[in-house]
């Protein structure tokens, strides 16, 4: 089963009399166990494909299938319960909850869910925080953070609730770029270990290494570069 | 829900201008209501204070306690209404009073001497001719148990032999004597006034049933020569006292319009500014409900201690209040303040759920292209 598969997905927005086409007949799947780079210039279209396969966007026409689950025709009610339970997110302003911990921005998952007891969240997201270099660091806010460690904990959130899909929005755009292979070395390593797909999306063509395939999108249009790139 | 109320206990100057100023809403809303039950209570105690049904006054009174007369043959009339139980003569008279012995130039101190026939709630049984029941507010003015009061011109003595409580009449500390004495004094000072023995102006009357049936069974034995209200209806028909009491209600009401739209501000504002943060959280799959309850609860945390720092300073100012100001700060009151207080932050922060709602969780990632 592919985690994901976007079948001939359009999305256009409409501005008065006009159309803007911002995803033109996209098809994409991405299997099991594979990381995604989605490069391409400012306005492509990039993050309307991911927020479309995050279930945060409805797509206009075509079908989004995720971990098996068609979300094409999901109620509003039916997404927050899909973004819930089978995606994970990485933004790119990192956007933590300013006034949680680094732990308590991990269980804030799982409390929005109403999954798991207050015990098993805390044990949850201490052995990612560990796993990901920061369980020194759990009790600290998020402003008392470096931009790489909060990164990490917005890796951290992504993966709470043990997704089928990691979603993730230019996570090196604000760090140089030791620190930016730092963070793909993570999130590399951290996806795979548990056999998690994810779509990366960037512009940053240093950070593509990191990625088993490129699919590259220029005005809403995919082209398939093909072939795994991964070198690490 | 516990993320709004962490923020709460992580972040409370955020909150702090809202809640000062829902403080200073709640010690305006009890100081409000304390005046408007010590009025009330002021203006109506001595009719309270009756364990009574009805009160029978003459129809010619149009309502009035002082121009009311209810003659002895009329008395016998509303005795004999079925239901009726008990029966007691209530009459009134405003005048004045000076503590004998007090320098000829302090100023008399204004009483209601009210004669009554039988004990109330909190009022004692008649005591002997010659003596009386003071009210505390009598005593506010310098008058103690074992002084002597001269009341009117006349200068009629009553030694004061203990105290009650709630009591007045229109305002005017109350002086309870039995009958005889109440018409000895009437006759001294106000000759214009006196009554004939037996005469009362008004009959408390007790007894089983709906007050306001008995009230009509005995106005229509009386042939309506009787105009007979129940409890509520005779506070109420004092003069002013209705007008005084809705008057301040719609102060009171207007306040609690006024927490309302403080609170939709304030939170409409706070719900702006975290449009980011909200975005984030629909994107990990909040629900607009999950967020605008935390938003509710917020508000209502707000008011909560609100409501106890205002209850704590309106307790102080109570305690420093000149005697004159007629405060009267009751649990019922202070239930009302707290209920109508979280009704308004509550509506209040419904005005958020619009903003909440529209959030767009795609706004996470930069939504648009």
């Amino acid at each position: 089963m592919s985690a994901l598969v976007l079948q001939d997905v359009r999305k256009v927005y409409r501005s008065g009399d006009q159309e803007v086409v911002a995803l033109d007949h996209a098809t994409l799947t991405v299997g099991d166990n594979e990381l995604v780079a989605l490069l391409g210039p400012s306005g492509s279209g990039k993050t309307t494909l991911l927020s479309i396969s995050g279930g945060l966007l409805a797509a206009t026409e075509g079908t989004v299938t995720v971990g098996g689950q068609d979300i094409s025709g999901f109620s509003s009610r039916q997404l927050d319960e899909f973004r819930r339970e089978s995606v994970g997110f990485v933004f790119q302003q990192v956007n933590l909850v300013p006034f949680l911990t680094a732990r308590e921005n991990l269980m804030v998952v799982d409390e929005i869910a109403g999954r798991r007891t207050p015990k098993e969240r805390k044990v949850r997201a201490d052995a990612l925080l560990e796993e990901l270099g920061l369980a020194h660091r759990c009790d600290n806010l998020p402003a008392q953070l470096s931009g790489g460690e909060r990164q990490r904990v917005a890796i951290g959130r992504s993966l709470m609730n043990e997704p089928a899909l990691v979603l993730i929005d230019e996570p090196t755009s604000a760090l140089d770029t030791k620190l930016g292979h730092q963070v793909m070395e993570l999130i590399r390593s951290n996806l795979k270990s548990r056999g998690t797909s994810g779509v990366l999306v960037t512009h940053d063509t240093r950070m593509i290494g990191y990625c088993d395939r490129t699919v590259s999108i220029v005005d809403g249009v995919l082209s398939h570069d093909g072939g795994s790139s991964a070198t690490h | 829900m516990n993320l709004a109320l962490r923020e709460l206990r992580r972040r409370p100057s955020r909150f702090g201008v809202a809640t000062g100023v829902l403080t200073l809403i709640v010690v305006l809303l009890l100081f409000l209501g304390g005046l408007t039950d010590g009025l009330f209570v002021g203006s109506v105690g001595a009719i309270r204070s009756q364990d009574a049904d009805v009160f029978v006054t003459s129809s010619t009174a149009r309502d009035s306690f002082l121009r009311s007369r209810i003659d002895p043959e009329l008395r016998a009339a509303v005795e004999g209404v079925d239901g009726v139980e008990r029966v007691g003569g209530l009459g009134f008279a405003l005048l004045t009073a000076r503590v004998e012995g007090a320098s000829a130039d302090s100023d008399p101190t204004d009483i209601a001497l009210i004669g009554y026939e039988l004990g109330g709630n909190d009022l004692p049984a008649p005591p002997e001719p010659g003596t009386a029941y003071i009210d505390e507010r009598v005593g506010t003015d310098g008058v103690k148990v074992g002084d002597t009061l001269l009341i009117g011109s006349a200068a009629t003595p009553v030694k004061v032999i203990g105290n009650v409580s709630n009591s007045n009449y229109l305002l005017q500390g109350s002086v309870w004597v039995e009958p005889s004495t109440w018409r000895d004094a009437l006759a001294a000072n106000r000759p214009d006034l006196q009554l004939a023995p037996g005469v009362f102006q008004t009959l408390v009357v007790s007894g089983a049933g709906d007050p306001a049936e008995l009230a009509k069974q005995i106005d229509a034995a009386t042939d309506g020569a009787t105009s007979s209200l129940t409890k509520p209806e005779a506070e109420l028909s004092l003069p002013g006292t209705e007008q005084q009491q809705s008057t301040f209600l719609q102060i009171i009401g207007t306040t609690l319009a006024v927490a309302a739209l403080v609170t939709a501000l304030f939170f409409s504002l706070l719900t702006l500014e975290r449009t980011g943060l909200y975005g984030v959280l629909k994107a990990l799959g909040s629900s607009s409900l999950q967020l605008f309850t935390g938003v509710a609860l917020q508000a209502l945390a707000v008011t909560a201690i609100s409501l106890v720092i205002g209850g704590v300073l309106t307790l102080g100012l109570v305690a420093i209040a000149p005697a004159e100001i007629p405060l009267l700060l009751t649990g019922g009151r202070v239930v009302f303040v707290a209920v109508g207080m979280f009704i308004a932050s509550f509506l209040g922060s419904v005005v958020s759920l619009r903003r909440v709602v529209r959030i767009d969780p795609a706004s996470a990632i930069g939504g648009g292209t």
